[in-house]
């Protein structure tokens, strides 16, 4: 019984060792009460794909930050539910995140039509509100604490094409009849309004202006319209699935023009590229990132080497260069903030990030009076030399080759468009 | 902007489309019109069908169109499942049709949900040799994309059609749809001939998948965008007739190919729709409805 009891004692002293040698090895961040930023996310429905690459990133984001001792010494916690793509979810999980989880902090989920619901609440509650790649939200509200982390511009429905046309009306000869064609959603047709705006700027003839509904499975037909007009751009915007549709329909019935892209998402999705390999070729498409030397900004290849490490483990784009290094920026916008002025005040904050310059994954980023970014850094790249369907072939600079603006560029437009491949 | 080479090549696109329609049509068509069973899930089994020849495309490198032939048999033998759950839980105790409605909701989500956990929500495609090419016929244009699913899907339309109408198990499914209560007095088991027909449409499905993955990336969500569609076909066609299914898929896949063509593709779906509306206007029940 003794010998029984010592033991007891003994194991006793170890466990209080350890919970000592515990409390102070570990940081004196945990003790804190979390700095909590609470957020919706589209996990399902069909912005899903890019939602939960977001979702990856920001994740990295708060473990780098808890890694580095936190936010004013507190750990940074977290707090989303998926919003299903669904904007009519959107002010119920503010609502809820505000009130019940009583987070410190709100950004938006993905896309315009999942910020432009949250609008009202956020106002109402003058919440900091940094956005993920909303289009011209803010321009009704003219929030002072609204921000925009997508590089589109003080205008951004006009500046989102500028560049395109800019560089069409460079060449020579000069194009003359551009073909507009947008899928029938708010973000294409934000941007066909500005597209229009900029061709006719340039003084390019509107030869096709049509729009689409989204889900049709063929393109032929459209394409051959479009073709039957034969203008010499082709400006498209359009969803993933309309955007691989487009590109096999205007391959096979050889829809030629000199300049053919714009505004396509999911050209950059690393499972399309793959699949389409050399037909990209010759493609001239808006872009958010490519491993272009012009782009190598400070702590990008850190960040893409941690996403891309988990991200096959979780069946998401395996690159991520589309939308993870901007839920990764906005992220770092709100951090830097929060440093700065030390504190969670939303108007100290707010007043901060309309006025100071950030450092983040995406470059340096500055806002202008309605929040979005001060200047347009919307890129245009040529898809150019891909010669097989190879993963590692999107990995290699040369590829994605910048053409504007002038700043980042890394190689020269091919014009005419080469034909496809 | 009418000419000759558009109009020809907008019909020739309406019709190969209209086979594809009629491929991921057919399953709603003998699961609604002979058993009466309300499959919104259906589109999204067609979705499982792609994702089962995404992965014996990608893994093995078998053809689209053969994988998806291949697992026809193991969705035959899930749709009997299904059926048998469904029969056990609804049918028996009488439930209305309307309220198995809720649970092939069910069903969509969970299969949903389930590829959206395993295989995340990357957009998938297939490869063949064929893909991105097309032939040309003099002013006609035919890619493979879509002449591959033509021809699968009318093909398997004949089959299923030969089926219904020669073998006696189809004819016994025809019968159980007319009168269940006569079948079972003739010493027919009409819930061993609806599992047969149940597990005939989620066949259908497994070859729909792999004409869908041909023509376009797929997600776990896609089906939804056709829910509208396959039933539209259906109704239109006339419930249960396997060709009306066919000759109404071609016609509104002629009616959106010509509206995107010389008019404006956004209102392509519309366009089917007032279709749709008038058919049923004057012939209720469908253009080979009885």
């Amino acid at each position: 019984m003794n010998g029984l009891r010592v033991r007891a004692v003994r194991l006793g002293k170890y466990f209080l060792c350890a919970i000592a040698i515990v409390a102070f090895t570990v940081p004196a961040v945990h003790a804190q009460k979390p700095l909590k930023i609470g957020f919706s996310m589209a996990l399902t429905g069909p912005l899903a794909q890019a939602g939960k690459g977001a979702l990856l990133a920001m994740q990295i984001w708060a473990k780098d930050v808890n890694d580095g001792g936190g936010l004013l010494g507190r750990p940074v916690e977290l707090v989303y539910y998926d919003d299903q793509t669904k904007g009519a979810n959107v002010p119920l999980i503010y609502a809820k995140l505000l009130d019940i989880d009583k987070v410190d902090f709100i950004v938006s989920g993905y896309g315009t039509n999942i910020t432009a619901p949250a609008m009202p609440l956020v106002i109402d509650r003058e919440m900091v509100f940094i956005s993920l790649f909303a289009t011209a939200v803010n321009q009704h509200f003219n929030y002072p604490y609204y921000f925009q982390i997508m590089p589109a511009g003080p205008n951004p429905v006009v500046d989102w094409s500028a560049g395109f046309f800019e560089v069409a009306a460079r060449q020579n000869p000069k194009p003359k009849t551009v073909a507009l064609l947008a899928a029938d959603a708010e973000f294409a047709q934000n941007a066909v309004d500005g597209a229009r705006e900029n061709a006719l700027k340039h003084g390019f003839e509107i030869v096709y202006d049509q729009s689409y509904q989204m889900g049709i499975p063929d393109f032929t037909p459209i394409v051959r319209a479009i073709k039957a007009r034969k203008p010499d751009i082709v400006y498209v915007m359009s969803y993933p699935p309309g955007s691989v549709g487009f590109v096999r329909a205007a391959k096979e019935v050889r829809l030629e023009p000199k300049i053919i892209g714009g505004s396509m998402v999911g050209l950059q999705y690393t499972s399309i590229q793959m699949n389409l390999g050399p037909t990209l070729n010759g493609i001239f498409n808006y872009w958010f990132w490519a491993p272009e030397p012009t782009l190598n900004f400070p702590g990008i290849e850190a960040f893409l080497k941690k996403y891309q490490a988990e991200a096959p483990k979780q069946n998401l784009d395996p690159l991520g260069y589309y939308l993870p290094p901007f839920a990764y920026a906005y992220l770092q916008v709100l951090q830097q903030a929060i440093e700065a002025t030390k504190s969670t005040d939303q108007k100290t904050v707010g007043e901060y990030i309309r006025q100071a310059e950030f450092e983040t994954v995406v470059g340096k980023v500055k806002f202008g009076p309605n929040g979005e970014w001060a200047r347009s850094r919307m890129l245009f790249v040529q898809l150019q030399g891909i010669e097989s369907h190879e993963m590692v072939e999107f990995t290699k600079p040369g590829k994605m080759r910048v053409i504007y603006p002038e700043k980042f560029r890394s190689g020269e437009l091919i014009y005419p468009f080469p034909g496809w491949q | 902007m009418l000419t000759l080479d558009l109009f020809v090549n907008a019909i020739v696109a309406g019709i190969l489309l209209g086979g594809f329609l009629a491929a991921v049509s057919l399953g709603i068509s003998i699961v609604f019109g002979y058993l009466d069973i309300v499959n919104i899930a259906h589109p999204a089994f067609v979705v499982l069908g792609s994702y089962a020849v995404y992965i014996l495309n990608s893994t093995f490198g078998i053809d689209p169109l053969l994988a998806g032939i291949a697992m026809a048999a193991p969705f035959y033998l899930l749709g009997i499942l299904i059926y048998r759950f469904y029969y056990a839980f609804f049918e028996r105790h009488g439930a209305e049709s309307l309220r198995g409605l809720v649970f092939f909701f069910g069903i969509l989500f969970l299969v949903e949900v389930g590829l959206n956990i395993t295989y995340g929500v990357d957009y998938r495609m297939v490869n063949a040799f064929y893909l991105g090419k097309s032939i040309e016929i003099g002013l006609v244009g035919i890619p493979y994309r879509l002449l591959i699913p033509f021809v699968a899907g009318v093909a398997m339309i004949f089959i299923v059609y030969l089926y219904l109408s020669k073998t006696f198990y189809g004819m016994a499914i025809q019968g159980v749809a007319q009168d269940s209560l006569a079948a079972r007095l003739m010493g027919a088991d009409p819930i061993k001939i609806k599992s047969v027909a149940f597990g005939m449409g989620m066949a259908t499905a497994s070859v729909a998948g792999a004409l869908l993955i041909m023509i376009s990336p797929i997600e776990p969500s896609m089906g939804r965008e056709y829910i509208g569609r396959v039933f539209a076909i259906a109704v239109l066609g006339g419930m249960g007739s396997v060709v009306g299914t066919l000759v109404a898929a071609v016609l509104l896949g002629i009616a959106e190919s010509l509206t995107s063509t010389f008019y404006s593709p956004s209102m392509a779906p519309a366009v089917s729709f007032g279709i749709l509306l008038l058919v049923l206007a004057i012939r209720p029940s469908g253009i080979f409805g009885r």
